[in-house]
């Protein structure tokens, strides 16, 4: 790690949804630029966690700042220097890539000149020069997901949160697509990502498992492999995720 | 102000590309303006009457020439059995069986005095209403020139007439087409711009796309005035083709007030329109669902706006029902100013509580909106 | 047998589960059938007048109390004078003005004849000429009964023959009848039938053990029995709550309506399997099916009214054929053979969009 400095920080994070605790008092720290794993099961809680991280939910307990903001008061602050990209497709079907570049470039604040830089930039970067002009929908499933992370960082975003960007994706595009992450992350971009490939979490530089809204572990793969003497981590994640009392919904 | 440009040019890239709404926005007020006052012409005419006439005196002749005469009327059958008459009702072959009994013409010289027989079919309200009044008018004045015919010539001085003379302002044609067209084109623009507010909003919200604009910097208020925006144009766009395209050049309606009002209004209630179509989208989360609803207070609002039954005529639990719709006070101003030239001063009661609405949902669209993203 | 009754119960539980479409479907019949019966009604009463009168004596007063004493009017105010009565119809409610003459009375008195004149707000054709009717059949009322006898009065009597107090009801029960049964069906069916095709289960169940037909007729069975539910529904709210009274058979009543039903869902089932997404099938059922629905079924809109091309296609739509039996066989108690012509033309229907849908399935399988 080049510096220490914390841009992710929460203390006894907690949101209850009537008797349903979805995310149970977690404490953890992200520092500036690393790629943080943010691993668990279905219905561990992590969509809850990211969400309110992104200002998307209010927390029912606990203090968390996310680029030095509070996530109370100052959302609005915290939505300038956070990319997000969810698990769903989330971007405009019915427009073109650079329609979509530009708009989303715009609502960041880019002016008119950074958007056209940027999206030549990113066509080109992406191969996209042949289908810029065409609709969104009709592009494959691999192409959109890249395209959809580009726009999440097309602001140079200090934290970029990724929720299971790359589901439904052959091999050879998530390798692609993880050739990004690390060019992003190259740029001093924090990277929070959820993932269900385990060979996915292998590239993460530290990597948090919850388990029934708790952290049950938080270090690098290695350290954790080590711990479970596991040759890989998925048999540590199975490990952990055995005891869980939740079931996937 | 930059955010806005944005969200709007965004919108509008949406709209012009799906050619399915564009022909809705476009295609189906024109053909509806077209076909809807064609068909929801409620002028009675063509009722068919069947005449039992036991008499066949010169009287009951001349009166069912004055009754063919007119153009309301069409005699369908002519019989001296009402018992043969009578199934004509059941095959609806005549809305209204007169009778003229026997002897009519004798005992009318000899009494003074007779009665005629009106039977209606009143399955339709409406119809029948109007049509026993029209041939009670007929006869009325068949009446009258019996007696400038016959009791003059007997020089009998008695009578003193109180004439009734009727003048129709503002539509003396009585071209029902006037009075439905202007409520019809309220009733587009409404579907239109509810319907495309909700759905579109909804959308997003089913797609996953809000997600999205919701961890950006835009600010809630800047991304429902980017919805409501666009939609508040067409509303306008809708409304002028109306007015401008087809009310004027296919049936010749020229607004007697003035069209600044008109819009100025327009303006308003486009605003509490939208706030309606905002309101439901924030209850629903799948385009079905936002149909169903919108579909559901539309039924409502149309059937409770006076567009096809008298305000006046509802109970008062109803007519508090019809106060609180606003498409009853746009279909009010619409032909108010429309038709009979209302200024501002006539309508300034109806403005106020189109402001009150446009607060009023609004306001509520937007407070369930943050709970529910809360 | 199982398979199939799994088939329906899970039809069942999507319609259950989503409140708002059940709104529609139950919610809308409902609110239909109350405000028509209580709140819509053709009768023109209430009607706001203002009068004018330059005499004010004695026989204008009278007459004044006439009117106002009738059902049909209220008195807003009285006017000073004619030109105040063009405001008073811009500020709204004013539907009619009445103007009588100064010395009234003495014209009347000295014989020299009179004349009292009725300005209708024509914007609303229909209203004018009931109010002016109304209007001046009170004078002559009062006439007649005050001037002493008239020589050869010709009075009328009409007789309001199966609706004797003009209530919206009996045209609009059988009205709201045939489109809820007709929308229900065709945007139910075809709008679930497309969400299994969007959601890909479609292929799923027609690579089951079951056979297509009996797949496709699952999905049409809910619908069928939420229909007659429905029915039941607005018979009952009639009944109970309009006073209205069923004349004919209700046997035949539902036979005929389980023919319309099935008419529809093969409509539906047409629809769908012309479209892929639910959007364009909503579209279609509601653009293309509601309006005409509405218009052409013959209870909202007069049709022999309308212009010769609409009136031909008005015989398309199913749900008109349907009206006429069910005015036939409710309101005014006729039996089948008034009706096997109708009929008929709803079998001969079915039977049409049976095979268009039948022939177009088969080619989706192949």
């Amino acid at each position: 790690m080049m510096t220490k400095e914390v841009v992710i920080k929460t203390e006894k994070l907690t949101k209850r949804f009537g008797d349903f605790i979805a995310t149970n008092e977690i404490s953890f720290d992200v520092y500036s630029g690393e790629i943080f794993g943010f691993l668990g099961a279905n219905g561990a809680g992590k969509t809850t966690a990211m969400s309110m991280l992104c200002g998307l939910l209010t927390p029912s307990s606990g203090n968390a700042t996310v680029a030095g903001y509070d996530i109370y008061k100052q959302t609005e602050k915290i939505k300038k220097n956070i990319g997000y990209m969810s698990q769903k497709f989330s971007l405009y079907e019915d427009l073109t890539p650079r329609e979509n570049i530009r708009f989303f470039g715009g609502i960041y604040g880019l002016s008119d000149k950074e958007i056209r830089e940027k999206s030549g930039r990113l066509i080109e970067q992406l191969g996209l020069a042949s289908e810029a002009d065409k609709l969104v929908v009709s592009l494959p499933l691999g192409w959109k997901q890249k395209l959809a992370f580009s726009v999440a960082i097309i602001h140079e975003p200090k934290i970029v949160f990724l929720d299971e960007p790359t589901g439904g994706v052959d091999p050879v595009t998530r390798r692609q697509f993880w050739e990004l992450i690390y060019d992003a992350s190259d740029r001093g971009i924090t990277i929070f990502v959820t993932t269900h490939y385990m060979d996915e979490a292998e590239y993460c530089n530290r990597i948090s498992m919850m388990v029934d809204g708790v952290i049950k572990e938080l270090d690098s793969p290695a350290n954790l492999k080590e711990k479970y003497k596991a040759a890989t981590m998925d048999e540590v994640f199975f490990e952990l995720a055995r005891g869980a009392v939740r079931k996937a919904d | 102000m930059r955010t806005l440009r944005f969200l709007l040019q965004k919108e509008f890239r949406q709209i012009f590309r799906n050619t399915t709404i564009l022909r809705m926005i476009i295609a189906v007020p024109i053909i509806q303006l077209l076909i809807l006052p064609l068909a929801a012409d409620f002028e009675i005419k063509n009722i068919n009457v069947a005449v039992v006439d036991q008499d066949n005196s010169s009287f009951s002749k001349k009166l069912i020439e004055k009754i063919s005469a007119s153009n309301y009327f069409h005699i369908t059958s002519w019989s001296s059995s009402f018992e043969k008459t009578y199934p004509l009702f059941e095959n609806d072959k005549a809305d209204l069986i007169l009778e003229i009994p026997a002897h009519f013409e004798r005992d009318l010289v000899r009494e003074n005095h007779q009665q005629l027989f009106m039977a209606v079919n009143a399955i339709n309200g409406t119809k029948a209403l109007v049509g026993s009044s029209y041939l009670t008018g007929i006869i009325r004045d068949f009446n009258g020139d019996l007696r400038m015919q016959y009791v003059q010539q007997t020089a009998n001085a008695q009578i003193v007439p109180i004439e009734i003379s009727s003048v129709n302002w503002y539509n003396p044609l009585m071209n029902y087409r006037f009075f439905m067209v202007p409520g019809i084109l309220v009733v587009l623009v409404t579907m239109v711009g509810s319907y495309m507010c909700a759905l579109n909003i909804v959308k997003e919200k089913e797609v996953g796309t809000i997600e999205q604009i919701n961890v950006t910097p835009i600010k809630k208020h800047q991304f429902i005035l980017g919805k409501l925006i666009p939609f508040w144009l067409i509303g306008n766009f809708v409304f002028s083709v109306g007015l401008w395209v087809i009310a004027r050049f296919v049936y010749g309606i020229i607004p007697l007030g003035s069209i600044g009002l008109l819009y100025a209004f327009l303006a308003v209630y486009l605003v509490a329109l939208l706030g309606i179509g905002l309101l439901v989208s924030t209850y629903s989360s799948t385009q079905q669902q936002a149909m169903s609803l919108a579909f559901f207070l539309m039924m409502i609002f149309m059937l409770m706006s006076g567009l096809f039954t008298p305000v006046d005529s509802m109970p008062e639990w109803a007519k508090w029902i019809a106060r609180a719709n606003p498409v009853t006070y746009f279909i009010e101003v619409v032909r108010m100013v429309i038709l009979k030239g209302s200024g501002f001063k006539d309508i300034s009661k109806h403005f106020l509580v189109m402001a009150g609405f446009a607060v009023f949902f609004n306001s509520w669209a937007v407070i369930n909106y943050r709970k529910r993203s809360g | 047998m199982k398979q199939f009754l799994s088939f329906i119960s899970k039809e069942f539980h999507h319609v259950f589960r989503d409140r708002k479409t059940l709104l529609l479907l139950f919610g809308m019949p409902v609110a239909q059938i109350v405000l028509f019966g209580f709140a819509l009604t053709n009768e023109i009463k209430n009607s706001k007048i203002v009068i004018c009168d330059y005499s004010k004596d004695a026989v204008t007063q009278k007459i004044i109390e006439k009117i106002e004493a009738s059902n049909y009017f209220e008195i807003e105010k009285s006017l000073k004078s004619d030109k105040e009565i063009e405001s008073a119809f811009k500020a709204g409610d004013i539907k009619l003005a009445i103007i009588f003459p100064s010395q009234f009375q003495q014209d009347i008195m000295r014989g020299t004849g009179t004349k009292i004149q009725i300005v209708a707000d024509a914007s609303d054709p229909n209203t004018a000429t009931t109010l002016t009717n109304y209007a001046s059949g009170i004078i002559r009322d009062y006439q007649s009964e005050n001037g002493g006898m008239l020589p050869m009065t010709i009075g009328t009597n009409p007789r309001m023959i199966y609706n004797p107090e003009l209530k919206g009801s009996t045209n609009f029960v059988p009205g709201v009848m045939a489109l809820v049964l007709m929308l229900i069906c065709v945007l139910m069916t075809s709008a679930s039938i497309v969400r299994e095709k969007e959601n890909g289960t479609m292929e799923i169940l027609l690579v089951s053990p079951m056979n297509p037909m009996l797949v496709i007729i699952s999905k049409a069975i809910p619908y069928f029995i939420l229909s007659l539910i429905n029915l039941v529904v607005i018979l009952l709210l009639s009944v109970f709550l309009l006073d209205m009274e069923i004349k004919g058979s209700l046997l035949l009543l539902f036979a005929e309506s389980a023919l319309l039903i099935i008419t529809a869902l093969c409509l539906g089932l047409l629809i769908s399997n012309s479209t892929n997404s639910q959007q364009s099938a909503m579209i279609i059922s509601l653009m293309g099916l509601l309006l005409p629905t509405m218009m052409f079924t013959g209870f909202m809109f007069p049709l022999e009214n309308m212009p010769r091309p609409l009136q031909i296609i008005s015989n398309l739509v199913p749900s008109k054929w349907y009206y006429i039996i069910v005015k036939n066989v409710m309101i005014k108690g006729l039996g089948f053979s008034y009706i096997w012509k109708e009929t008929l033309v709803l079998v001969a229907m079915t039977m049409v969009l049976l095979l268009l849908s039948f022939k177009n399935f088969k080619i989706r399988l192949a």
